[in-house]
């Protein structure tokens, strides 16, 4: 069954509920600044409120997270959310350990990725939530029955590029810090063809590129994963939201929904996960990288 | 998927969670886990050490208790030698009054011996004097026969 058809069989059920189309594309609309779907693409005059107030505050609740361990580790025995905060900074230091063999770097790198893995994973998990349950709560609050809100920060592209252009950042200022920056201008050039007058311009493009693939590759893979993710657990809601259609295709379509949100909500939390460490783990290898020369 | 500055508020956030971790976190938790680290390795060692003093002091248990053992072995040797040494001193002493005893029992009992010749010479001279006089009905002067008398109290 295509969305459209669930749709209209949503649409018979609820004469003012909205189409499937019209549904998912409000649920991927952000609540912004402008107060009006964003028209271009590009456009920094526009800011995600949404995106910002979750990211943020999720952002608080990781560092209150840690802080609350940090505050009372003792060496004594630990207590579960002791061990367990314990557990998680073992794992963030022995992964940067074996990456980032600076000293030095580690003293920032390893807490960055503790940051990124804590606080990813929080905004993932807003995918736990039930769909439309905070949305629903902003349009009740604000009386606006077409109030926009999507809840799930690195749903959002701007908060995945804006967290890679970060770990872009921080591998040019390894690379300046540990190479000079006339080493790191002189890899530029040389690398990874060799030192050749005729090479110096296909060197600089091939850095370019790679700097570039880097980091979009690494926003847009969390991005994609979560926002495709979204989208399932958009069409899943479709389908229960047609419930009440003729025949037996209603209580089907239920049954669907049951089905296919267990299903996809239980392998979305390996998603959430995973993406949550495949995200800290190449912004270690990034910047470990910048530790190298070619 | 629209572009727009919540890329760089983004950015921005994530520099000051990242710095933030790094300033009040971090620290505390990894100082708190070398801490463990090393409590646990100064357990272990300690426990160790216990295990090896434990050893040597069962070892030198065994050593007292050994000697121990020997001194007492000796000592009763000793005694033993000393009682044996006794008992022999005992019985050499017993012997030597025996023997003195007897000795001087046997003095004695030749003296009696001599004494009762003696007496018997004495009366046997007397008794052949009485036998003589009486023989002779007369009266033998004892003064004039007194070398004589001496003579056969010799030959007695």
């Amino acid at each position: 069954m295509s969305i459209e058809e669930a749709g209209t069989q949503a649409h018979e059920a609820a004469a003012n509920a909205p189409s499937a189309g019209e549904y998912i594309v409000h649920h991927l609309t952000h609540l912004n600044s402008t107060g009006h779907p964003q028209a271009s693409i590009i456009d920094f005059s526009v800011i995600n409120l949404d995106t910002l107030f979750y990211s943020l505050t999720l952002g608080v609740v990781t560092i209150l997270i840690l802080w609350f361990a940090a505050r009372k580790a003792t060496s004594g025995v630990p207590g579960r959310f002791q061990g367990a905060v314990e557990v998680l900074v073992d794992m963030v230091a022995s992964q940067a350990k074996g990456i980032i063999h600076e000293e030095e770097s580690r003293k920032f790198v390893a807490p960055l990725a503790l940051t990124i893995f804590v606080w990813v994973f929080l905004m993932n998990a807003m995918d736990f939530l039930p769909l439309d349950v905070l949305p629903s709560l902003w349009q009740g609050v604000t009386g606006d029955h077409h109030a926009y809100m999507r809840v799930v920060p690195t749903a959002d592209l701007n908060a995945t590029l804006g967290m890679s252009l970060g770990v872009l950042l921080l591998c040019l200022y390894y690379n300046v810090k540990i190479k000079g920056f006339g080493g790191w201008v002189h890899e530029l050039f040389t690398a990874p063809f060799g030192s050749h007058p005729l090479l110096y311009p296909i060197n600089f493009a091939m850095q370019l590129i790679e700097f570039a693939a880097k980091t979009i590759s690494h926003g847009m893979r969390l991005f994609g994963n979560m926002y495709a993710g979204e989208l399932v657990f958009m069409l899943i809601a479709l389908m229960g939201a047609a419930w009440s259609s003729s025949g037996a295709t209603g209580p089907l379509l239920m049954l669907g929904h049951i089905l296919a949100g267990s299903v996809w909500a239980i392998f979305h939390i390996l998603i959430v996960v995973l993406q949550a460490f495949i995200f800290m783990m190449l912004a270690l290898v990034y910047i470990g990288q910048a530790h190298e020369g070619h | 998927m629209n572009l727009n500055a919540t890329l760089f508020a983004q950015l921005i956030v994530f520099f000051v969670l990242a710095w933030v971790t790094m300033k009040f976190v971090w620290p505390p938790i990894v100082k708190a886990l070398d801490e463990r680290a090393k409590k646990i390795a100064d357990g272990l060692a300690a426990a160790d050490k216990a295990k090896t003093d434990l050893a040597l002091a069962e070892k030198k248990v065994a050593e007292e208790l050994r000697k121990a053992r020997e001194s007492g072995a000796e000592l009763r040797s000793g005694a033993e030698k000393q009682a044996a040494k006794l008992v022999e001193e005992a019985r050499a002493e017993a012997a030597r009054i025996v023997s003195a005893a007897r000795e001087a029992a046997e003095t004695e009992a030749a003296a009696a011996t001599q004494r009762a010749k003696e007496s018997l010479r004495e009366h046997v001279a007397q008794l052949a004097v009485a036998g003589a006089e009486k023989i002779l009905r007369k009266e033998i002067n004892a003064q004039a026969h007194a070398d004589l008398l001496a003579q056969l109290k010799s030959e007695l």
